[in-house]
Order: C-alpha cells, then structure tokens, then sequence
C-alpha cells in the first residue's frame, strides 16, 4: 500500500468519524470537535494524495493553510454561537425547534 | 482601459471595503455608505456585462500572477447575470434596512458589515474559476450568512443560526472531500484545466468526489430533504436578512450546482440522476407549499414558500440532461430565469412581510387586517411577487416556467407540467391565504401602524423589477448565451 493511499485511508476515516459526532452528538462542544475532526480528514486527504512520488506538493499544503484558517473562524463563530445559546436556554445543546410555539418578538 | 479601473475585482473589493468601513465606523453605522457603494457596485456589474457582450467571457489574473501561483478570476454569462442579480436585489434591500432598522433596531448593530462581507463573497464566488477558491468563497458565504440570521439574538434566531452553521459547514466540507479527490487525481482545481480533462471513462474517486461535492451544495441550497434549517434561519431573522438569504444566498450554491453539472461534471451526468434531482424538486415544490400552506406566521409562510420555489430550479436538470441542444437549452434558460424571479420576487415578499410585520407590532397571519388601507402600497407589492412566484404572466416567473413547460414538451417528460401546474395553483393558494386576510377591516384590539415610505417603495421596486423582468427578460438570456457555446 503506497503512502499516499493510507493518508487517504485515514483521512477518511477521520471524516466519517466526525461526520458521526456531528450528526449523533448532542452536545454543541462535542459537535464542533467532531466538525474539527472531519474537517482534519478532509486536509488530510488533501495533502495525503496530493504528494507526486514521494514528494510532497505545495498546492495542496497551501490550500490546507487557507482551509485551517477558515475552520479557524468556523469555530470561533460557532463556539460564540453555542455560548450566546448556553445564556438563552441555559443548556449545551440544540433545543426542539419549534418556530410556532416562539412568542412574536418581531 | 487601464488595469486599474477593470470592474471585475473591484466586485469583490469594494463590499470587502465598505463591509470593515462600516465595521469599524461602530454599530449601526455605515447604510448610507452601503447603499452608495452599493449603487456603485450595479454599475461595475452593467460594466461588466458590457464587456461581455461587446468580447465575449473574461479572465482575470489577481495582482498578475496567473494560474497556478495566483488565482485566476472568470466572467462569463452566467456569472454577469448572477452579479447583476445580486447587485439587483441588494440596492433597494439596502435602501430598505436603513428604514427597518430605524423603526425596529433590534439586530442592527451588525448588519451592514456582515451585510458588506455576504455581498463580497456572493460576487466572490460567481467570479471563482477554480474549485478551491469557490470552496473559500463558500465558507465565507455560510459564515457571513449565519452571523446575519443570528444579529436579532434571542432564543430561536440563535438556534436558527447554530443548526444553520452546522448544516452549511457540512455541506462545505462535503465539497472540500470531494475537491481533495479531485486534485488527488488530476493534480488541479482550476475549472478550466479540469472541464476537457473530465470524460465518461474517469477513475470511481471522481464520480465519487462529483457526488459528494454535488450533495453538500444541494445540502446548502436546502433542496428537499436538506431543507429542514431553512425555514427557522429565514422566518427567524430581521426581514432585510431573511430576503437577503433567500433571495440570494440559496442561489449562489444552486448556481454552483448549475456550473458543475453543466460544465465540469456534464461527461458523468446520468438520465437517472437527473431525473432524481428532478424528482426531489417536485417533491420540494409539493411539500414546500403544503407546509407554506398550514403557517400562522407571515415570515414563516414566506420561508416555506422559498422551500417550494427552489424545487422548480431542479426542475431543469432533467429538462437538461441528454436531450436535444434546442430543449437544453431552453431548460437552462428556464431555471436561471427562475433563479432571478424568484430572486427579486422573493426579496420583495420578505420585505413586504417585514414591513407589514412593523405595521402591525405582530408576525401573525390572523392579525393583518387593515393592512390594505394603511399600506396600499405594501399589499399590492406583496401581490405581485405573489403573482411572480405563480407564474402568471407577464411576470419574470411566467417566462421562467413558460421555458421550462416548452423544454418539458419538446423532451416529452409531461409529469414535470403537472408539477408545475400543481406547483401555481398551492402558490396561488398561499399567496391568498394572505391577501384574503389582509383585505379584512382592522379585527378589534388591534392597531396598524403607517411605516416609512421608503420601506414601501423600496419593496415595490423589487416586485416591479420581477414583473419588468418578464417583459424585457430576452436581453439577459441573450447576456446568459455567452460563453456556453464553448
């Protein structure tokens, strides 16, 4: 098995392990660590097939510098978000959602 | 013309640039900058759809350095009409927020640089030429897109906006799986290298990467099923944003889907797929309005009526797909044109909506009598994007569907008439279910309010626009045949 393969391997892997922690946890930490991981994989794989023969290209790399920094500010602004809902509902998780029940705040 | 002066980064710089002007000038600051500036940036688009028509599709090469290094940027005819769309939209958008955000300042405090920020990368992303660069322009769009469903605060707006980040940074990273595959094979992103390098015979891991890549846009574009966060972020947040995500942010990744499947991934295109993407847009259209239908809440109404209407942009992918050029063609002139009327109808719907809403103090559907008296002009505007979104004629949205009916006929797939026609009259009926109650006297207890006037014109303007488009629609399919034939 070639080097690149098993980067890919793992790398998707990583993706499908935090694809299930996004869709099966409840907890919003818990979510935005699996939405690190799969993201992780995504680079990974990114990078892992990317190399030509043995060396690594640097294409890919910078486009997984670019991706870092965006997942960066994805996590901020979704730790700010889960925040500003631990303050409203007092609790880490999504609530029911139930537009129809809201009172009319508009 | 110098470099200097080309409109084509400028689309992207100047909202950028007003965006952390507004940012920086403190809260709520900054909307008569942005109207200005958005003014400018319709005229840069109109330029560049000029230049289009007068030499054909333009490359861009950010600060000179050119593909590969640099990042390339690409105008063609379904980007200018994209961009003119866009610019079409956010002007009296803009000219409306300042007069919502005066009478109702919840949520103000950020809504013109994260305003700036969306309308930087939506142009963004219609000029990307590579699938990298579109996959950033993605992320900047969800992220802009979320932190403006989420401006208002309060308990549902916020849990809008978190399911909403979820569902967008899945979608995005789906997207980016399917980039990785695709540079792990070809050693490229950029569209143009890619697009002859693409045939029926490709290596699984591109298939599987067009499938993946096409499923998370479809997840961000909330085509049934995956429209399940659409309807609480768009009915939840401050109307100028519940019309700025309808009308455009849903249709930036549509038109990726378009571009992808048209273009890069036309070789692996099958009958079957096509007509699933058909199928789940009927399904969209039905369940869309059904739902529209039962809402006691106006801006909900509104939401779900979105639901629906973006069913009939997949309508054109079996229309399209493996037929005859003449019905192709028509099919794909049908769901852009879809795309633009539901655009400026929708935004002048959310805005009526908001405006009906400040009016009467209350976003329920069983509160608007009265509304016909006080705001004339706010309920027939609300009539016409009605009469948009039906498709009567001489609107933009009967041209739309006039397209695809004939493509529908000329390819002998009549079940797609059906749906169409079924799809008018539930619209129809949801669209009454409004104005039935608005034409009622004032119900005791109640109070409607006048709003500012320029809350009710800049409404009408949009509704006009969407039936004008109707009537003078043929320059800008004439604008979306450049650069397809190739």
């Amino acid at each position: 098995m070639s080097a690149a393969l098993l980067y890919a391997l793992a790398g998707a892997a990583l993706f499908a392990i935090g694809l299930a922690g996004l869709l099966l946890q409840p907890h919003l930490l818990r979510k935005i660590l699996a939405f690190n991981i799969l993201g992780s994989g995504a680079f990974l794989i990114l990078v892992g097939l990317g190399q030509r023969d043995g060396t690594a290209d640097p294409v890919p790399q910078a486009m997984v510098l670019t991706g870092i920094v965006v997942a960066i500010a994805a996590t901020a602004l979704a730790l700010a978000l889960a925040r500003q809902l631990l303050d409203l509902t007092g609790q880490m998780r999504l609530p029911e959602d139930r537009p129809d029940a809201e009172p009319v705040d508009d | 013309m110098t470099d200097f002066l080309d409109p084509l980064p400028w689309l992207i710089v100047l909202p950028l640039a007003w965006g952390t002007l507004a940012f920086l000038l403190g809260p709520g600051r900054g909307g008569r900058l942005a109207v200005a500036a958005i003014a400018l940036q319709g005229v840069l688009a109109l330029q560049l759809a000029g230049q289009l028509i007068d030499s054909g599709a333009r490359v861009y090469a950010v600060g000179g350095w050119g593909a590969s290094l640099g990042i390339d940027l690409m105008a063609d005819g379904l980007a200018a009409v994209m961009l003119l769309l866009t610019q079409a939209v956010a002007l009296p958008l803009a000219v409306y927020a300042r007069g919502y955000f005066a009478a109702h300042p919840k949520g103000r405090a950020l809504f013109w640089p994260m305003t700036g920020f969306l309308l930087a990368a939506l142009n963004a992303l219609f000029l990307s030429a590579d699938l990298f660069n579109i996959y950033v322009t993605l992320e900047l769009l969800g992220l802009a897109a979320v932190g403006l469903v989420a401006i208002a605060g309060g308990r549902q707006p916020v849990t809008a906006a978190m399911r909403y980040l979820f569902a967008t940074l899945l979608g995005s990273s789906a997207y980016l799986l399917g980039v990785a595959l695709i540079y792990g094979t070809y050693g490229s992103v950029s569209l143009v290298v890619l697009t002859p390098l693409i045939h029926s015979g490709a290596p699984l891991a591109v298939t599987l990467a067009a499938a993946l890549m096409l499923l998370g846009l479809l997840l961000k574009t909330a085509l049934f099923p995956f429209h399940f966060w659409l309807p609480p972020a768009h009915g939840g947040a401050p109307a100028p944003v519940s019309a700025l995500l309808s009308a455009l942010v849903i249709k930036a990744t549509f038109y990726l889907v378009l571009r992808l499947w048209l273009e890069l991934f036309a070789p692996l295109t099958t009958v079957a797929a096509a007509q699933l993407l058909g199928v789940l847009g009927a399904a969209a259209i039905l369940w869309g309005s059904v739902l529209a239908l039962t809402q006691s809440r106006l801006k909900m109404l509104v939401a779900y009526s979105t639901v629906a209407q973006v069913g009939y942009l997949f309508l054109l992918f079996p229309l399209a797909t493996l037929v005859p050029p003449d019905a192709a063609d028509s099919a794909v002139q049908g769901g852009v044109m879809q795309a633009v009327a539901h655009g400026l109808a929708k935004a002048a719907m959310f805005a009526t909506a908001g405006s009906m809403i400040v009016a009467t103090g209350r976003d329920d559907i069983g509160h608007l009598g009265g509304i016909d008296t006080r705001l004339p002009l706010t309920l027939f505007s609300f009539g016409l994007a009605g009469v948009t979104l039906m498709g009567l004629p001489p609107s933009g949205g009967f041209s739309a569907k006039w397209l695809l009916l004939s493509a529908a006929l000329e390819t002998g797939q009549w079940w797609w008439v059906v749906v169409m026609i079924v799809g008018g009259l539930l619209t129809a009926a949801y669209v009454f279910k409004v104005l039935r109650r608005a034409f009622l006297p004032v119900a005791e207890g109640d109070h409607v309010a006048r709003v500012p006037r320029t809350l009710e014109f800049s409404a009408f303007a949009l509704a006009l626009a969407a039936i004008l488009l109707g009537l003078f629609g043929a320059p800008l399919l004439d604008l979306l045949a450049i650069g397809r034939a190739a």
